[in-house]
């Protein structure tokens, strides 16, 4: 392998604390166990024993290259819980014991504008968990896995008492409602917010809207639900987008909109729902461009906004906020060999609301 | 009286309103216009009569001739740039006196007790009546300022300060406001922060000269490579882009703080959307025909807005042309007689002009 031409090493040349996984190897996605190492712990390093990994729907287009940039084999998972094993010498706010989890970011540059105001996640050279060619040259793998390396400034204290396995999915699903909410006030008492899609990150915006103070109605495409999103959830009120009357009804009156689905679909009858000068938030990724009519956005002073994750210091007051207020993640817990029926089930959305891993008592080497 | 589609009568002025005037209106969608007779109503006690000696020619008011936006009800006076001078106040007006010199934008009149009426957002009024073409409290359409004269509620009347040409400043009663309430809106006047300007027409035109104005750093991206001369060394922008130079935009990315798009041709707007930086917003105030083409990931990444506005409220406006006149900001105008109307109205269809049409109202309309 030659370092001098910008080939990725092999970690194996590089790295030497073996780990082991599951992994996709090609565009089927299918996984399987997968042994690689990790680096050695540095001076600035936390290492993890993995004991829970979430799974997102991004690790699913991942490892079926849905975003035409797989690098196989990929370890994906990026919603990642468990006890601090190793600290390196200049580490102070982790201890050997500690529980932490590691979200969607492993490294970032720690120079630019955005890293200096905490936009980690916006930082031209942020390196992801994984499937992201690190620093040293070697390609990030994820939280399948049963351990994980990784500088202190990107591992999140998870406080005592706040459970493991339903906090995972906050580490992704949680930062990307929570950042918007808070960036665009939608945090302040008594906002109307409205939330499309009751999935991973829908279910738990409705959750942290709900602990804002906030009056939250959901919107949705199936009005199977509706019981759901009110009496179990927590919603104030359910819209079928699909009803032009309940629509209709509801016009002008939300302050703003985490609109988290990743389908294609029409924003012209969402952007009715916001008040004037009402925003928004996209953080689902749908495939084909969004349609946008003018005049919906130009009568009412109305926007669109787009937010991918949070930086850091984010992320920590997220899980310290979740903690405080029992926010966590309604999950299917499963084992390990389970994973490849999970996606399965994550490509149609049959699941309540996030898959996870119980990596510390399912996942054992070969 | 007519029947609207919506079951509102619709009363004509002339048959409610007792004092005659005279203009140019379109009789139907060909947007032909020509002399019309008619009526405004008697000065109210809360109301301002003005004479009119200047009116500039939007771009909507050839949409709405046209039946572009298929709202039209002839026949229809159009303009909402409109200047002149106070004949006669109302009884309960404090804040004008005859003789001032005063203007007109696009709101004649609000609810004046919903919320956005309340915090200066009249033009996002449910109840907004424009300046033509709407439907007024007394039921009668409203008229604009391709006339003689006009009678405004006092709360749309808009102050003119002595030292503003009269003539260069009708454009900013709806182009000027449509991009100073948003770039203040939206923090886009902080000296030193960089703006990106697209489209080098009426609106784009006056975005650079408040740009400037606000100290900020002002770059110009159009299609036309030979309006470069003019937007650097007339206008003052500091640098310009032509958007279809792939090298030029991509050394551009991530370098402008907001843009403010004026375009109404159908265009792409991702690779603006790229020139933003982290949190970037870009600021739609023109408004194509079809729906833009949005790819969601020239927002995600970034975190940035893409953001609408529609002109702006009473008080805004007063602020704009309280700034423009201690600023010397004046539209480039060229300034036409009425019997030019139809002429112009067709170079706009072309955006040959430089940059807005102002009727010569005062010396040139005469009731036919």
């Amino acid at each position: 392998m030659e370092n001098g031409n910008n080939v990725a090493a092999s970690p194996e040349e590089v790295r030497r604390s073996p780990a082991f996984g599951w992994a996709a190897r090609d565009t089927s996605g299918v996984l399987s166990p997968f042994t690689f190492s990790r680096r050695k712990n540095g001076e600035n390093d936390v290492t993890i024993k993995i004991l829970y990994c979430g799974i997102c729907h991004s690790d699913l287009h991942s490892v079926k290259n849905e975003w035409q940039n797989s690098v196989y084999p990929i370890v994906p998972g990026h919603e990642i819980v468990g006890v601090v094993t190793e600290v390196g010498g200049k580490v102070d706010r982790f201890k050997v014991g500690d529980h932490a989890g590691v979200g969607c970011m492993v490294n970032s540059c720690r120079s630019c504008h955005e890293c200096a105001g905490h936009l980690e996640n916006h930082c031209p050279g942020m390196i992801f968990t994984y499937n992201s060619t690190d620093v040293d040259g070697t390609v990030t793998y994820g939280g399948y896995s049963d351990s994980v390396v990784v500088e202190e400034h990107f591992a999140v204290r998870f406080p005592a008492g706040m459970p493991l396995d339903r906090g995972a999915p906050l580490l992704c699903a949680g930062i990307t409602v929570y950042s918007p909410m808070k960036r665009f006030g939608f945090d302040v008492p008594g906002k109307h917010i409205g939330v499309v899609g009751l999935g991973g990150l829908g279910h738990v915006a409705v959750k942290f809207g709900k602990a804002f103070g906030a009056k939250v109605t959901v919107i949705s495409t199936s009005p199977s639900k509706r019981q759901e999103a009110v009496e179990r959830l927590g919603a104030d009120a359910f819209l079928v987008s699909k009803d032009p009357d309940e629509m209709k009804a509801a016009w002008g009156t939300m302050d703003g909109i985490i609109n988290t689905v990743s389908g294609n679909h029409e924003v012209t009858p969402l952007l009715s729902l916001l008040k004037t000068f009402g925003q928004m938030v996209m953080v689902g990724a749908p495939e084909k461009p969004l349609e946008i009519y003018a005049f919906p956005l130009l009568l009412g002073g109305k926007s669109i906004v787009g937010s991918a994750i949070g930086g850091m210091k984010e992320t920590q007051e997220m899980i310290d906020f979740a903690a405080e207020h029992n926010v966590t993640a309604d999950i299917e817990l499963i084992s390990m060999d389970y994973v490849n029926e999970a996606m399965e089930r994550v490509a149609k959305a049959d699941v309540r609301y996030r898959f996870v891993i119980d990596i510390g008592n399912t996942l054992s080497a070969t | 009286m007519a029947e609207l589609g919506n079951g509102k009568k619709q009363a004509s002025p002339e048959e409610v309103h007792p004092r005659k005037a005279f203009g140019w209106a379109a009789k139907d969608k060909s947007g032909v216009l020509s002399p019309f007779a008619f009526s405004r109503r008697n000065t109210g006690a809360d109301d301002v009569t003005i004479k009119i000696l200047y009116c500039g020619i939007c771009h909507s008011d050839l949409h709405t001739a046209k039946n572009e936006w298929s709202n039209a009800i002839y026949p229809m006076v159009p303009g909402h740039e409109i200047v002149g001078v106070v004949t006669e106040v109302g009884q309960n007006v404090q804040n004008f006196k005859v003789g001032e010199k005063v203007g007109v934008g696009c709101i004649v009149n609000s609810c004046l007790s919903c919320q956005n009426c309340n915090r200066d957002y009249e033009n996002y009024c449910p109840r907004i009546i424009l300046t033509y073409n709407s439907l007024d409290v007394d039921g009668t359409m409203t008229y604009g300022g391709y006339s003689n004269m006009v009678v405004v509620n006092q709360h749309f009347v808009i102050r003119f300060p002595e030292n503003l040409p009269l003539d260069k400043g009708a454009p900013l009663l709806c182009a000027g406001i449509t991009v100073y309430s948003p770039l203040k809106e939206h923090g886009l006047d902080v000296p030193g922060k960089h703006l990106g300007v697209v489209g080098l027409g009426g609106l784009g035109h006056v975005a650079v000269k408040f740009g400037k104005a606000f100290g900020m750093k002002v770059t110009v991206i159009s299609t036309s490579l030979k309006k470069e001369k003019e937007a650097i060394e007339r206008l003052g922008a500091d640098a310009f882009l032509v958007s279809s130079n792939a090298e030029q935009m991509q050394a551009a990315m991530g370098t402008m703080d907001g843009i403010i798009n004026t375009v109404s041709a159908d265009h792409s707007i991702a690779p603006l959307a790229f020139l933003l930086k982290t949190h970037g917003k870009m600021i739609m105030v023109g408004a194509p025909e079809k729906p833009l083409q949005l790819p969601i990931f020239s927002l995600i990444l970034g975190g940035k807005t893409l953001a609408g506005s529609c002109i702006g409220g009473i008080k805004a406006t007063q602020e704009m042309i309280d700034f423009a006149a201690k600023n010397n900001i004046t539209a480039d105008i060229e300034l036409i007689p009425i019997s030019y109307l139809n002429e112009a109205m067709e170079r706009l269809t072309k955006a040959d002009v430089r940059y807005r049409f102002v009727i010569d109202i005062g010396n040139s309309l005469t009731e036919a």
